[in-house]
């Protein structure tokens, strides 16, 4: 935007300073150069077009002034005329210069704005490879900060691929979700689990003045719910319980185990490290088991898939919270009645 | 002052008759595609029946499905791109999956919205994805050549219905896995020879994961309709 004042001052001054200038000193060309120099100094973020428009134009004020130096001893009406048809046309074209200037400027914002976010993107398929692999495996090394690599790619795509998992276990489960789809209830799951906690608990972090920035947490977070992508795509097929307890522990562990390893080396002292690693152990493995045995299949629900939907399977009743408010209350003033009432 | 003019003028002065030598072979496509597309168009279409001209567009939409069925290095699909394809393609697969529980009082069924949304902000994301990735396609043409690629996947929905109509059990299940897997395998194919390209070369896979999960949900969906009763 400075740079966009700069042209516009640039390109009005000088004819006010012009005119005023060719008739108190005479010589419009040392005036033209002081000028000049002021506007080269502060262009080192002009393109070429621009730059080229104005050496143009001040060639044109270069000849105008000279022309109308030689007039100015013999006809003073000529030179008024002839600076205000000039400065007409050139306010005109000053306009239209202007609005095609935003106009780029606005494509160009627009652009911007996704450049901002591709270093964040910038990996190669055996990083993404090497990252998901090193999500289960933890480090017992925490004598120094480890390495947490800043990338949004990864962790987007785990993301996208829970909520399809996701959605294909509420799918065959038969989910009835009262006002919403289940499309928005994924998404919102899975965006809300991964923004929701990272902030968390890059909050708590900070609390605890631990090592770690937003960018950091948001991707040890994301890479941390590929376990959590394993796990629910065999165990939403595979219908044991035993079998989902063992991954549970296991797969979810280790990459439970992982996030814990990472920000234990990057936080200092017991207790921080305590409430940090147990808040984010905690909230990341319960997240799992929710996601399990919220949208779990019913096994009869198979046949439907097999034979047809003529059988109806179990199916799930949309959730309704009984009003167990009320009902307490309720059943705490009948009581303490009694009570008054006997005494 | 007059210096850094004189150094800044045989600079600019220069661009403007740059010459290249004779004995230097120039080599490149200067078909400018876009001119001659507009130039067609230019001739006639004020006083020619309205019939002519849905079905100049019919005849081009119809062109692109058989590059997509058939789908060689061309770049027509990505050089005059519309969305009047992708539009026909998803009303139709959303129309398909409708009938499947609108009669029944749960709503788990896929409904016109949800394909709707599905489709086309899943194509925004892998569009989104590709060029944060650093592909050199423009948006539009990489949301035509997704919309375009459904067109196995809906035709596939159609054999579905079909079988649905005839057999019921596993035979028919057996059908519906080959022919869904099948077009998912060839939407996926034909979207990443088209899209490919675009792609810096070893980053392909990044760019491919996203597509694939976009048809495999498609498919799915597909695959595990059941139709009202």
């Amino acid at each position: 935007m400075s740079a966009s004042e700069g042209t516009k001052n640039t390109n009005t001054e000088p004819w006010g300073g012009f005119d005023d200038n060719i008739i108190l000193q005479g010589s419009g060309s040392a005036v033209i150069d002081m000028e000049n120099m002021d506007d080269t100094s502060g262009s080192s973020f002009e393109d070429m077009g621009e730059m080229h428009q104005r050496m143009k134009e001040e060639e044109e004020v270069a000849a105008e002034a000279a022309a109308t130096d030689e007039d100015t001893g013999e006809d003073g009406e000529f030179l008024g005329m002839k600076g205000l048809k000039g400065q007409l046309g050139r306010q005109v074209a000053d306009e239209v210069w202007q609005a095609g200037k935003r106009q780029a400027s606005k494509a160009f914002n627009l652009y911007a704005n996704i450049d901002i976010l591709r270093p964040y993107f910038d990996v190669e398929p055996i990083q993404v490879r090497n990252r998901l692999i090193e999500s289960m495996i933890p480090l017992r090394m925490i004598a120094f900060p480890q390495k947490i690599a800043g990338e949004l790619y990864g962790p987007m795509m785990l993301v996208f691929t829970l909520v399809a998992i996701l959605l294909h276990g509420m799918k065959t489960s038969g989910t009835v979700i009262r006002e919403g789809t289940l499309m928005g209830t994924a998404i919102g799951t899975c965006f809300g689990y991964w923004l929701g906690t990272s902030s968390f608990i890059y909050f708590l972090a900070y609390l605890c003045n631990a090592q770690i920035t937003m960018l950091q947490m948001l991707s040890l977070l994301g890479y941390g719910l590929f376990g959590h992508c394993v796990v629910l795509f065999i165990t939403y097929n595979v219908h044991f319980h035993s079998l989902f307890y063992i991954l549970w522990l296991v797969i979810g562990g280790l990459s439970t185990l992982r996030m814990v390893a990472v920000l234990i080396s990057r936080t200092v002292g017991q207790t921080p490290r305590l409430i940090l690693c147990g808040t984010l152990a905690a909230l990341h493995m319960l997240f799992l088991l929710y996601l399990h045995f919220a949208y779990h299949k019913i096994v009869e629900g198979i046949l439907d898939t097999l034979e047809g939907p003529n059988v109806p399977p179990i199916q799930r009743v949309a959730r309704d919270l009984p009003n167990l408010a009320s009902v307490v209350v309720n059943a705490t003033v009948k009581s303490v009645a009694a009570i008054v009432h006997s005494q | 002052m007059a210096d850094v003019e004189d150094v800044n003028k045989p600079l600019f002065a220069g661009l403007s008759d740059v010459s290249i030598a004779e004995d230097i072979p120039v080599e490149g496509d200067i078909a400018v595609p876009v001119r001659s597309q507009s130039g067609d168009d230019e001739i006639s279409t004020l006083d020619e029946p309205v019939k002519d001209t849905i079905l100049r567009d019919l005849k081009a939409v119809g062109q692109k499905f058989v590059h997509v069925l058939y789908p060689k290095k061309s770049s027509a699909l990505l050089r005059d791109w519309d969305l009047w394809g992708p539009l026909l393609l998803c009303v139709t697969l959303a129309l398909m999956l409708q009938g499947g529980s609108a009669d029944s009082k749960d709503d788990g069924g896929p409904q016109f919205a949800e394909v709707f949304v599905i489709v086309w902000f899943g194509s925004i994301i892998i569009t989104l994805n590709s060029k944060l990735l650093g592909g050199t396609i423009s948006f539009f043409q990489s949301l035509c050549v997704l919309g375009y690629c459904i067109l196995p996947l809906t035709v596939a929905m159609l054999v579905c219905r079909l079988v649905l109509l005839g057999s019921m059990g596993v035979g028919g299940f057996i059908i519906r896995l080959v022919v869904v897997t099948a077009s998912f395998g060839w939407s996926t194919f034909a979207s990443t020879a088209f899209l490919a390209d675009s792609q810096p070369p070893n980053r392909k896979a990044l760019v491919v994961y996203p597509v694939f999960l976009f048809y495999f949900v498609i498919s799915w969906m597909i695959l595990t309709f059941s139709p009202s009763h």
